[in-house]
């Protein structure tokens, strides 16, 4: 993170935006082959700032450029012997609105 | 500060060394460049290296490699700086003795990448990435790199195939290199055909992890002048950082590291881009290639890929001389004394196969992750 102010804020970001552009990994490292192949993107929010996630949820249904996602919470890797779960930001598709 | 010469090198075959190890590699770099310069020892030595914790289970590689190769008790230590490492210790040995500190310094790069394979190898290289916003998404380079790439086509609208060419050149040039890892050629076509290892960069596009170890001997110039019967003067160096996490950027499509590091060191060699005879380039991935063309100013932005028509090695720019990362091999750590080692080849006229016809200055540019570090030296001859 660029971190030149070291005070920190907290903030509540709406957890939506868009697709900056994503990939498919057919070679996972190590703690993610159980996952593999998944779908990474580069997802600008709607405040503005940019952040890695993986896409989940997305069925057979194709990615593009442009698509609008939500952040959703799940498991992303486990860590340990004992497997400790991380659990963390992913994105999906966003569904449609009521 | 007092001019700095490159008086020896000497590198190992790049590929899969499965019956040596980090040091023998180290070592026998270490030995070839001291043959090159007649010398019996050094002041000092700095090593290059990127994934010796995570893939050979060693760090600590300096005095490793220098008691290893009979250097005595002399000062070492390894430098790390992602995949730039071997470019930053170049720009530690040439601080080192630019300074008057030290006399001799070797520049070791050296990575057994085969110590590490499939799932663990890309685990073990995702140190280099950010941890907690990066690697525990699931990230890894070639997938950054992909991003990157798919957004630039998206953008400037550039098909697959429009980045063939560097992989085309590279293996071309690769082909006539004894040591290069893969000697095959790439034809005009395949390119766009070949398997996704993360779309779009597939296996013709991102260069492979490899083995190898390269070294460079420095001295003050004026002490070679009179006695190395081809001393090359390290004209500029250059070091520049951008964000570790590629998404932290304003403009992922720009460079900046590459231009930063560009500029300083070509201001310091008091030359322009025209005068350039060749440059070794960072092209893990073509669009690595595509994007430092432009951040260097030899392109507009999102014209890079069109240049593939000027770097063969007959060319106005020729790029990947002994075939790049791509052809040649990408012994991470090792790689930018490698690239350091053919340029000076190149400028003494002693490349073989591989040479371009009255080389006077090369650029030699090494990246670490998609240009979180970027090292660039100027080497002229004389």
């Amino acid at each position: 993170m660029t971190q030149a102010d070291v005070r920190h804020e907290r903030f509540a970001f709406a957890g939506t935006g868009t697709v900056y552009s994503y990939t498919t990994l057919q070679d996972a490292p190590e703690s993610f082959t159980e996952q593999s192949p998944y779908v990474l993107a580069m997802i600008q929010l709607d405040e503005g700032v940019m952040l890695t996630a993986q896409i989940t949820d997305l069925g057979d249904e194709s990615l593009a450029i442009g698509d609008r996602v939500e952040m959703v919470t799940r498991k992303l890797t486990t860590e340990g012997a004992k497997g400790m779960i991380v659990y963390g930001y992913k994105f999906r598709k966003m569904l449609p609105r009521a | 500060m007092r001019p700095v010469a490159i008086i020896g090198v000497g590198m190992t075959p790049v590929g899969e060394h499965w019956d040596k190890s980090v040091r023998m590699l180290g070592a026998e770099a270490v030995q070839l460049a001291l043959e090159d310069a007649r010398l019996e020892g050094v002041d000092a030595l700095y090593l290059g290296n990127s994934y010796g914790a995570t893939f050979s289970s060693q760090s600590h590689l300096g005095a490793l490699v220098a008691d290893y190769a009979g250097l005595g008790n002399i000062e070492a230590y390894a430098i790390e700086a992602g995949d730039a490492s071997g470019g930053a210790a170049l720009r530690t040995g040439y601080l080192a003795v630019a300074s008057g500190e030290v006399n001799f310094a070797m520049v070791v790069g050296a990575e057994k990448s085969s110590d590490a394979i499939g799932s663990s190898r890309v685990e073990g290289r995702n140190v280099s990435l950010d941890a907690d916003f990066e690697s525990i998404h699931g990230a890894t380079l070639p997938a950054l790199a992909a991003m990157l790439m798919r957004r630039y086509m998206y953008e400037y609208g550039v098909e697959l195939a429009g980045f063939e060419g560097f992989s085309i050149n590279a293996h071309a040039n690769g082909k006539r290199n004894p040591l290069a890892m893969y000697r095959n050629i790439i034809k005009a076509g395949a390119f766009a055909k070949a398997p996704f290892v993360s779309d779009p960069v597939n296996l013709f596009d991102g260069a492979p992890d490899a083995d190898g170890a390269a070294a460079v001997i420095l001295a003050p110039l004026e002490w070679a002048l009179d006695r190395v019967s081809q001393p090359i003067k390290i004209a500029g160096s250059g070091v520049a950082t951008d964000t570790l996490a590629v998404h932290d950027r304003k403009d992922p499509l720009y460079l900046k590291s590459v231009a930063l590091s560009a500029q300083k060191a070509l201001s310091q060699a008091g030359r322009n881009l025209d005068e350039l005879s060749l440059l070794e380039l960072h092209d893990a991935y073509t669009i690595l290639t595509a994007l430092s063309l432009e951040a260097m100013g030899f392109a507009e932005r999102g014209a890079g890929w069109r240049m593939t028509d000027k770097i063969g090695l007959t060319g106005d720019l020729p790029i990947s001389t002994f075939g790049g990362l791509k052809s040649r091999g990408n012994p991470t750590g090792a790689t930018g004394v490698y690239q350091a080692v053919e340029a000076v080849l190149q400028l003494r006229g002693t490349a073989n196969e591989n040479q371009v016809n009255s080389a006077k200055v090369a650029l030699i540019q090494n990246l670490g992750g998609l240009a979180t570090t970027a090292v660039t030296h100027i080497l002229e001859a004389l």
